[in-house]
Order: C-alpha cells, then sequence, then structure tokens
C-alpha cells in the first residue's frame, strides 16, 4: 500500500475541508438570506461541480492556472512557477470540486433556523453578526457537520481533476485514486484491492457521521 | 478603543415613556392587500389591541420593533424618533431597546432559561448581568428553571422566561403579541399579575394583542380595536365592549344577534328612540343616540340578554315584547338556543330547566322580552 499517497490524500481532503468552511459559510450565509432578484445565478454556478464531468472541471482549472492565463502568469511572476502540476493547484481544482458539497448543507441548515429567533435576537439588541454566531451557527451544526464531512469524502475520492490539474507525482499530486488506477493497469489487482478497500471504509465512516449526526437533530450535543 | 459617536437619536431612560405611531403601510396582495393606516398614542400601562386575526395586528407590532418598514409615517417614544423617513431616520432594530414577546415566544432551543434571559445583556459585566437575570428570574417566580431548557419547562414556564428575557433589558415599551393564548385561565391570571407588579415599578407602555374578549377585560385599562388595517374603536374595555359601534367588534364581543335597522322616530325626552328592524315589522325601543329620523343603523343583542315567555307577558318594566314562533331548539353544553322567528330570526340563550319545565318545542308560539338598553347600537 502507499502510505505516502494515502497521508497525501488525506492531507489534502483535510486542508480543502477546513478551507471550505472559512469560504463556505459567507457564501452560504448570502445564499440563505440574499433577496437578490438574480440570487439563482450564483446557486446554479455554486452547483454546477455536481454535474459536471470532472475532466471538464479539471480542464478549466488547468487552462486558469497554467501560463497562458493571467492567474497563471500572475502566480508565476510571484513564485517562480505554474500552479498546474503543483500540490496548491491541486487544493484550488478540489476547493471548487467540493464547493457544493459544503455550502449547500450550509445554507439548507442556516434556511431552516426560525427567522422569529433571529428577530428575537435583534429586538434583544444583537447585531446581525452576533445573531449569527450566537443564534444560527449553534443551530446550524448537523448541517455544518455535514458540510464538512461531505466536502472531505468527496475531495478524498476524486480523480478526473487530480489527474486533469495534478497528474501523477509521487509525494506531489499523486492520490490514493490515482494511485489505484496505476496498480490495476499493471495488473497489482491486490494492492489496488487494499487501497481501494482503505478508501471505502473511510468514505463510509465520514458518510456515518453525517447519517449520524442527522439522524436526530441533537444527537451529538454533549447535553443531551 | 472609543466609542462611535454616530447616534442620531439618544434614547432617554425609560420612565414616562409616551409611544406615539402614525403610519402607513400597504401589504401586497400575498399577503392579503389592505392598508395599515392608522395614528394613535400610547401612555405607560396596559394598552390592549383588539381585533380579528389578519386585522393587522401583528404587522403594526413589527414596524413598531422595526422588523417591517412602514411606507411612510413617523414613530416616536418620548423624545426619541425610530422611524421618519423624511429625517431619514429608520433606527434599527437592537437599537430601539423594544421588548417583543413574539407569538410563539421565539426562545432559544439551544440555550437554558438563564442564558435566554441573559441573552441581552451581553453589554454589561459579567457580576451585573448575573444580578440582573438572578433579580427577574426571582420576580417571575422561575428560579428554579435557570439550567433547563426551553424544550423541558412547561408553556406557562416558557411564558415567564420570555416575558423575564424581554423585560431584563429594561426596555422603553414592551410588545406582547398574544403571549398568553395557548395558557389555561389559572395560569394566565397569575402570568398577568406578576406582569402587573413588574409594570407597577418600571411604568412602561405595554402594547398586548389579543383576540380573546376574556383578556380584554381582564388587562386593559384601554382598548384599541383594529378591524382590516384600521383603529375603529378605542376608550375602556367597557365603553369599547359594551357599546360596540361596528360589526366586527359586535360580534368579537360577544352578539349573537345583529340586525340593520332604520330610525323611526327619537324621543328626546325619555331618552330613547324608535328603530324598526329591516325587513320586519318588528320595532324595537332602544337607547337614544344621535341619529335622524328615517336613518340606518344597527341594533346587537345578546343572547343572553333576551327573556322568552309562552304567554303574553304583562307588568313588565321591559319595554319590548315580540311576538314570535320558535324554529328550532339546539343544546349546546348546559345551554340551549332557541331560535325564533319574529320576522327575523332571533338567538337567545335558555336552561335545560327551563325549556323542559316550559315544554318547549319547535312551532310553539311565544314571546321575547328586550330590554331597552340591551339593544345596542352601531353605526350602520
Amino acid at each position: 500500500m502507499d502510505w505516502q499517497a494515502f497521508w497525501l490524500t488525506i492531507r489534502l481532503a483535510m486542508l480543502v475541508a477546513v478551507i471550505l468552511v472559512i469560504v463556505g459559510l459567507p457564501i452560504a450565509y448570502w445564499i440563505a438570506y440574499s433577496r437578490w432578484r438574480w440570487k439563482f445565478l450564483a446557486e446554479a454556478v455554486v452547483a454546477l461541480p455536481i454535474v459536471l464531468p470532472p475532466t471538464v472541471l479539471g480542464f478549466y482549472v488547468l487552462v486558469a492556472l497554467g501560463s497562458r492565463s493571467p492567474l497563471g502568469r500572475w502566480w508565476q511572476a510571484i513564485t517562480g512557477h505554474t500552479l498546474a502540476f503543483t500540490f496548491t493547484g491541486l487544493v484550488i481544482g478540489s476547493l471548487i470540486y467540493s464547493l457544493p458539497f459544503a455550502v449547500q448543507p450550509f445554507a439548507t441548515a442556516f434556511s431552516l433556523v426560525d427567522s422569529k429567533l433571529m428577530a428575537a435576537s435583534a429586538t434583544l439588541g444583537a447585531s446581525k453578526l452576533q445573531t449569527f454566531l450566537r443564534v444560527v451557527l449553534p443551530l446550524s451544526v448537523p448541517g455544518l457537520v455535514t458540510g464538512v464531512a461531505l466536502s472531505f469524502a468527496h475531495t478524498l475520492g476524486e480523480f478526473g481533476v487530480v489527474l486533469m490539474v495534478g497528474g501523477n507525482i509521487p509525494g506531489v499530486t499523486r492520490t490514493v485514486s490515482i494511485d489505484i488506477y496505476d496498480r490495476v493497469q499493471a495488473f497489482d489487482y491486490a494492492a489496488a484491492n487494499q487501497t481501494a478497500l482503505m478508501l471505502l471504509s473511510v468514505s463510509f465512516a465520514a458518510l456515518c457521521l453525517v447519517y449520524g449526526v442527522n439522524r436526530k437533530v441533537w444527537a451529538l450535543w454533549p447535553w443531551k | 478603543m472609543t466609542m462611535a459617536q454616530n447616534d442620531i437619536v439618544i434614547l432617554p431612560p425609560s420612565g414616562s415613556n409616551v409611544l406615539s405611531v402614525e403610519i402607513r403601510k400597504s401589504r401586497s396582495q400575498v399577503d392579503g392587500g389592505f392598508t395599515l393606516d392608522l395614528r394613535f398614542e400610547v401612555m405607560s400601562g396596559f394598552t390592549v389591541l383588539f381585533g380579528p386575526s389578519g386585522a393587522g395586528k401583528t404587522t403594526l407590532l413589527d414596524c413598531i420593533a422595526g422588523l417591517a418598514a412602514p411606507d411612510r409615517g413617523t414613530i416616536t417614544i418620548g423624545g426619541s424618533v425610530l422611524f421618519d423617513p423624511q429625517r431619514k431616520i429608520d433606527l434599527p432594530v437592537q437599537r430601539r431597546r423594544i421588548g417583543y414577546v413574539f407569538q410563539g415566544l421565539a426562545l432559544f432551543p439551544h440555550l437554558t432559561a438563564e442564558k435566554n434571559i441573559a441573552y441581552g445583556l451581553t453589554g454589561r459585566g459579567a457580576s451585573e448581568r448575573r444580578r440582573h437575570t438572578g433579580a427577574i428570574l426571582e420576580s417571575f417566580r422561575i428560579s428554579h428553571l435557570r439550567q433547563r431548557r426551553p424544550a423541558e419547562i412547561s408553556g406557562g414556564e416558557r411564558q415567564r422566561v420570555a416575558l423575564a428575557r424581554a423585560l431584563v433589558t429594561d426596555p422603553c415599551i414592551l410588545l406582547l403579541d398574544e403571549p398568553l393564548a395557548a395558557l389555561d385561565a389559572a395560569t394566565k391570571s397569575k402570568i398577568i399579575d406578576d406582569l402587573r407588579a413588574w409594570n407597577h415599578e418600571h411604568r412602561i407602555p405595554i402594547l398586548y394583542v389579543t383576540h380573546s374578549r376574556d383578556e380584554v377585560f381582564a388587562l386593559g385599562e384601554r382598548v384599541l380595536v383594529l378591524e382590516n388595517g384600521r383603529i375603529t374603536a378605542q376608550g375602556t374595555p367597557h365603553e369599547v365592549m359594551t357599546a360596540p359601534r361596528t360589526e366586527t367588534v359586535a360580534q368579537l364581543a360577544g352578539f349573537e344577534n345583529v340586525f340593520d335597522a332604520a330610525v323611526v322616530a327619537a324621543h328626546e325626552d325619555r331618552g330613547t328612540m324608535t328603530c324598526r328592524i329591516v325587513g320586519s315589522q318588528v320595532e324595537l325601543e332602544t337607547p337614544l343616540v344621535r341619529a335622524e329620523p328615517g336613518s340606518s343603523l344597527r341594533v346587537g343583542i345578546r343572547a343572553g340578554d333576551i327573556l322568552l315567555a309562552t304567554v303574553r307577558p304583562q307588568g313588565l318594566s321591559a319595554r319590548n315584547v315580540i311576538p314570535g314562533r320558535i324554529v328550532s331548539l339546539q343544546q349546546r353544553d348546559m345551554i340551549v338556543v332557541a331560535r325564533v322567528d319574529c320576522g327575523i330570526e332571533m338567538d337567545l340563550h335558555l336552561t335545560l330547566a327551563a325549556r323542559d319545565l316550559l315544554e318547549l318545542q319547535a312551532g310553539r308560539e311565544v314571546w321575547l322580552v328586550v330590554k331597552t338598553h340591551s339593544c345596542h347600537l352601531m353605526a350602520g
């Protein structure tokens, strides 16, 4: 089993999940509460990675990161190398790829919070930010756990985007799913099976966490 | 860090606050499509806002609290302006210092009773917060519940927590949206007593929304009647309810019989009038109001104020004796509702014993007796 690939994949998935909390919360808040009439356009863009083939997504990310795009040139001017075929490039691709899996559960959880509670919070002197931190966020914990676990598990198993953006550089961009593909290509079914089983177990555990938390709203609260 | 000095209006401490509202707000067709258009002042003490559902009571409270914006008008408390678009003032909800107990209470489900109550005190120091919370827990007799969450306490207790949470912040005005609707009478009257005791010390305007007639009489020093977005009556509960001037109030106030009537003659010397009920030959002697003969009015008579006799009564002080025939008798709980055809149909209430003793049945000829002052006149 290729432990290097395994830990690289875990590191990638965790990093993406953490960044998606930071980036996803404001986007989800805006999607849940904005009354902008063109909001559906933004919602559609966020949801695109769900329906798009990963190769299509990977292709455009590769183009965007490459030295012909403004972003790629800017990055090259600062760091001296391109984003494509690097771990950072992989993170950026994965962020886009997994964005809806974080934002959609967050936004759903926010919109399920009774608006009367937010009104009550405001009459008690709380600002919008305070209301968000003290009322909306605590009542959205199951949705937050779902979003984090899903984006983690989704990043864990990605293949197409990684192949397009990252290629197959051991220790840099070689993830578990690429490793499995390589082993199968080499007819090493035993090693492929080992790694596949590991990926299956971790993904299953993540989904168990999601459904376990959502089984009952307060199941994970320490005080119940 | 220095305090921001951009406050347009500095709210005075609560005490002698008069709430003054003059607003207009059109609601979209989707919401029922009527216009809230009213103007009133509320002094400290209880004022009951009474009206049928959909009259605009909650919308009015939301406008005062800043949760909804009127199309135009002004809202002031004491000397401070909460809303005045001409002066570009629309104080955000969190700076209006309004205590609002919502229909359904809106307690925070993830916080204990104590933390719910302390929610609005975050600007203060920890010791002051504890002192205020402790005092109000005490005065609403819920100290023993401080560690419980809303799901773990009874409806009446939740009510007290919601009141305490709104009051602990020392608001300029208290808005209560049917806060006691779901409670039994005993619990309700205890909570009202506690609220009265609290208000005795603090003296702020309390606007209490209800559509329960009993609560109007139990609470109100003053009643505002809201119908279709407009204030149609105001005064003491007794004034508003016993002399209803519109039919909606009449039905809310418990008038089972409401008829269109025309003034036949006024008897200024006796303080009475004669009115004929439209579509019949029935003439009623009613109290005198300022109305020209021939003008139209409405007459309301409570079913419990009508007497029934099986022979033509004589030697009565009551001036209205109307012959008729029983159409139907229906038992409801412990009373019998008799419908009598006198040219118009009138409902009256009888006891079971009266029905049995008089051997009443449909088709029987009877006489109805109505006192002059049991005929309540309203605008036509």
